[in-house]
């Protein structure tokens, strides 16, 4: 069945519905995971990109069953190898649009290395990161995302050990494009999805995605409406940094930010920093705000910054040696080298 | 030459052993294409350690490099050596177990010093104390002489020394009249930018050559007359380079674009350094950061309309298992290179075996069969991996091409093919729907083709056929993600089927050797020149012998239950501790002998002739 709906011009225009598959999708009722599919689902068609040019790569668990519900190309691969796949996939096809789906153990655990590898080596692929800080999948394990001393299944005396911070691992690992956003706010999530296709290279997303099963609120503090405003902090480039409806702001103090009432009188938002995210060092600074108890949650695009792609350079290589040499010709490469006849 | 006398041989072997630093190597392939230029048909096999740069003199530190040629039909780097040349102590006391009682042993007098025997283990000085009477030992000054012939070059003492090689170079080929001109070009060209060390390499060369002519210690010198080998155009080729020109080809007969994935892995890295030169053959190389990494990557490249290939060794393909399993149930075009090298684990890193069929065969978590493909000689890495490629794209499906540290690094003459006589290579993407659902046209990605049972191959970018895969069971047909019992059972079957088919691409078997003899000997791989060179010298001896050797290790032929057949008793030599010979009696339930040898060398014919006179003598 062709895709989409005659427009007025006769030219076809694509819906959301466009993108959905046939398959049911067989998440548990309640689960942040609808959220994102919904959202990537609305964006798609407004992307301009030719349906049969998005692929969708995924590792395993319960995010990476997401490409069996995209009407486009995918592949359900093997847990932590996506960013592998997709960087095989683009090196050899850099046209395609390719979006990358795993989750915070799929790529911090298990997928560790090839996480950080696509980080340095900039191939362009938007990823997605649904952060739930556990294993769903398994039922229930902490994650490397999970706070210390938590409880489950695999720690019934809590977790020691110390949780990644995911967008301080991937600028650690050079990422040229960081963000985080939450599945409870479909309109900040759509912008930076936005953005993380607009930018030419790996386009990092951080996703806090709830796991209403096994992790039910862990992020409630930065996504639900009581506290929301008091404890996340929605920032963008060229603009101040503030937050609680414009009452409270971030300044900085050296290499540190402090938390400031815009409504004392003591500081105005003249005060506040203003962020550039093309900064490597205020990204740094931004990215440790991470779960800290003074000071809000940073939510939005972290860093970028515009380097050559991986799969554009491997091409180009490709290019200028056929350029230099010419195209190669199996009958002379056979007869290479120290040749003789024998009669 | 008037005061030597010439002695004309049917064939010889040399071996060239020294310290890692002392270019041995290097010494072998120049000995080696001077051989080539000669006409004569020859074997080598390169033997070093897994260190770099190993302590000076010690033994675990020795590097060699054999080369058997001939005027008569040379198949395996040869079984005894006629003639070593020992740079020191520790390279004699390596490899004298391998001169032939009566060979000629050529040592660097200079370094019989205290320490250099003490470094070899050595309480007496061989040279002296009569353990080598049972040889012809030649003492040369190699050392002094190198140094005597550069002390007006310029070059510091460690760059003279560096270079005595290239005297032992110049002697050897002066006492098997070969041609010196091939590495005077050699070395022109390779140091056309250090005119200095070029100079220094030419004169030594020459004064080596010359060396025979003059000193007294020659009275023999010999000669190889050419071999008769088929017309053509031949150059010497190593396997590793034969299987990187066979990607080439299997990329332009095909059309396909090639992305070669890997991380550096002994022996294999050789094959990733060869093809990254290719890339204005349509070959794309990624050092990927892991084995892991660098089979997803050509996964992901099949995926998208390329052929991926990823080469390795033993080690590299257990951390590739998964991902194997993965090609294999989507059901993609793939080939995984094993250069096999000793197991287990890091095992015997620049030494060669054949302990990895077990693995290729297996070596997956679920039922996951693949074609597995040996490659038998070091030219024969072409056509296998050339057949690798075809058979891949033809059933949709992973192939495994097994090669070995010997195939990788030895060297044979090889005629060169002509493009044109290739097996044709098509490829065929799918563009249009291929069935029906509540009446609408709709592409399923796992409708198969009735002769191969191959899936389509539909890649990103072709409208309308946007269609997921992935690792789950998937049902048949349409692919879609499925848990029914009956399903699965099916699927397991049908990829099964596919695999067995590739049966329909395999030429008869070829029996070696004498068909009515009882004796059947069942060999695969790498081991082919040892088997035939020992059954022809069987058959010479008056032994009754057989052999047939297989290309597919899977799936086996289809004609070997009829060739199995005509025989009464078989016999199964493996370089490893018993894997073909299991399958085999799985397979057929015949009472096949082992042969196993696990020393990290390949069988020598003498060893394959010993065994059929006890079988059948």
């Amino acid at each position: 069945m062709p895709p989409g709906v005659p427009s007025g011009d006769g030219a076809s225009v694509l819906t959301r519905a466009d993108f959905s598959s046939d398959q049911d999708v067989r998440w548990c009722p309640g689960c942040g995971d609808y959220a994102i599919l919904a959202t990537v689902q609305r964006l798609m068609p407004e992307l301009g990109v030719p349906r049969e040019n998005l692929v969708f790569i995924s590792g395993i668990g319960c995010s990476s069953r997401f490409p069996y519900y995209m009407n486009t190309y995918g592949m359900h691969s093997i847990h932590g190898r996506a960013p592998t796949i997709v960087t095989g996939l683009k090196t050899a096809r850099p046209e395609l649009d390719v979006w990358m789906i795993t989750g915070d153990g799929d790529s911090l655990s298990i997928g560790g290395n090839h996480i950080i590898h696509i980080m340095r080596r900039n191939v362009d692929v938007q990823i997605i990161m649904f952060n739930n800080q556990i294993y769903g999948l398994t039922k229930g394990q902490y994650s490397p995302t999970s706070e210390i001393g938590k409880v489950t299944k695999s720690t019934p005396f809590g977790s020691i050990d110390h949780p990644f911070n995911p967008i301080a691992l991937v600028l650690g690992a050079d990422a040229p494009f960081a963000a985080r956003t939450m599945d409870r706010d479909p309109k900040h999530m759509k912008e930076i999805l936005r953005k993380a296709h607009d930018f030419k290279g790996t386009g990092f997303v951080e996703v806090y995605q709830n796991c209403n099963i096994f992790n039910d609120g862990a992020f409630f503090d930065y996504t639900e409406k009581a506290t929301k405003s008091d404890r996340a902090i929605f920032f963008e480039h060229g603009k101040p940094l503030t937050y609680a409806g414009g009452t409270r702001g971030l300044r900085l103090d050296g290499f540190n930010l402090e938390d400031i009432d815009l409504e004392s009188g003591e500081w105005g938002v003249d005060d506040c920093l203003v962020y550039d995210e093309t900064s490597r060092e205020l990204a740094t600074i931004l990215a440790r705000v991470y779960w800290r108890e003074e000071l809000p949650q940073p939510f939005g695009v972290f860093y970028r910054e515009e380097r050559p792609t991986y799969d554009a350079q491997v091409n180009d290589q490709v290019n200028a040696v056929i350029e230099r040499s010419g195209k190669g010709s199996l009958e002379d490469l056979l007869a290479e080298g120290d040749t003789w006849l024998v009669e | 030459m008037s005061s030597k006398t010439v002695e004309t041989l049917p064939e010889a072997t040399v071996l060239f052993a020294g310290d890692s630093g002392d270019g041995m190597q290097l010494t072998g392939t120049q000995f080696t294409l001077a051989t080539a230029h000669a006409m004569n048909d020859l074997a080598t096999l390169p033997d070093f350690p897994a260190e770099i740069r190993a302590p000076v003199g010690t033994t675990y530190g020795v590097s060699g490099f054999q080369l058997h040629f001939g005027s008569v039909d040379i198949r395996t780097p040869g079984d005894e050596v006629d003639l070593l040349v020992a740079m020191n102590p520790a390279a004699l006391v390596v490899n004298l177990d391998r001169v032939k009682p009566g060979g000629t042993i050529l040592v660097n007098s200079n370094s019989f010093e205290k320490k250099d025997l003490k470094l070899a283990n050595l309480k007496e000085n061989p040279l002296e104390d009569g353990s080598l009477d049972k040889y012809r030992v030649i003492q040369v000054e190699l050392t002094r002489l190198t140094r005597e012939t550069l002390k007006d070059s310029g070059l510091d003492h460690k760059a003279i020394d560096r270079s005595k090689n290239m005297f032992a170079l110049g002697l050897s080929l002066w006492l098997y009249s070969r041609p010196i001109e091939p590495a005077q070009r050699w070395l022109t060209t390779k140091f056309a930018k250090k005119p200095d060390i070029r100079d220094a390499n030419l004169e030594l060369l020459k004064k080596g050559y010359h060396f025979g002519e003059t000193t007294e210690q020659f009275v023999t010198r010999y000669e190889v007359t050419p071999a008769t080998l088929p017309p053509g155009r031949y150059r010497a080729v190593q396997g590793v380079q034969a299987l990187a020109m066979g990607i080439v080809a299997a990329a332009d007969k095909s059309g396909l674009p090639i992305t070669y994935g890997s991380y550096p892995i002994t022996p294999a890295s050789d094959l990733l350094h060869a093809l990254s030169r290719y890339k204005n053959h349509g070959i794309m190389t990624i050092q990927a950061e892991d084995e892991i990494a660098a089979i997803g990557m050509t996964i992901g490249a099949s995926f998208g309309g390329s052929l991926g290939i990823t080469g390795t060794s033993g080690p590299g393909i257990a951390l590739k298992g998964e991902a194997m399993g993965l090609a294999h149930i989507l059901e993609l075009p793939l080939v995984i290179v094993n250069v096999q090298r000793g197991g287990p684990s890091t095992g015997l890193p620049t030494k060669t075996e054949q302990s990895d069929l077990m693995q290729a065969l297996f070596g997956r978590n679920g039922d996951a069969p693949m074609p597995v493909i040996a490659a038998s000689t070091p030219g024969d890495c072409f056509e296998a991996a050339y057949e690798a490629c075809r058979i891949a794209v033809k059933y949709m499906t992973p192939v495994v091409l097994l090669s070995d540290g010997y195939l990788a690094n030895g060297s044979e003459p090889w005629l060169i093919p002509d493009p044109d006589s290739l097996h044709d290579f098509p490829v065929e993407f799918a563009t249009e729907f291929n069935a029906e659902e509540e009446g609408e046209e709709v592409f399923w990605p796992y409708v198969r083709d009735e002769q191969t049972l191959a899936r389509p191959w539909a890649k990103p970018g072709t409208p309308n056929l946007e269609h997921r895969v992935g690792g789950l069971e998937k049902a048949d047909k349409t692919g879609n993600v499925s848990y029914d019992a009956a399903n699965h059972e099916k699927m397991i079957k049908l990829r099964t089927e596919k695999v067995e088919r590739v049966q329909q691409d395999m030429k008869p078997l070829e029996i070696f050797g004498d068909e009515d003899a009882d004796l059947l000997i069942i060999g695969w791989g790498s081991t082919r020149g040892a088997i035939e060179a020992g059954v022809t010298r069987a058959l010479n001896a008056g032994h009754k012998a057989a052999a047939v050797h297989l290309r597919w290790v899977n799936p086996l032929p289809a004609d070997l239950g009829e060739v199995l057949s005509r025989f009464s008793t078989y016999l199964v030599p493996e370089l490893n501790n018993g894997q073909l010979v299991r399958i085999l009696r799985d397979r057929y339930l015949l009472p096949f002998e082992a042969m196993n040898k696990i020393q990290g060398r390949p069988f020598g014919p003498s060893e394959i002739e010993r065994k059929i006179a006890e079988m059948v003598g």
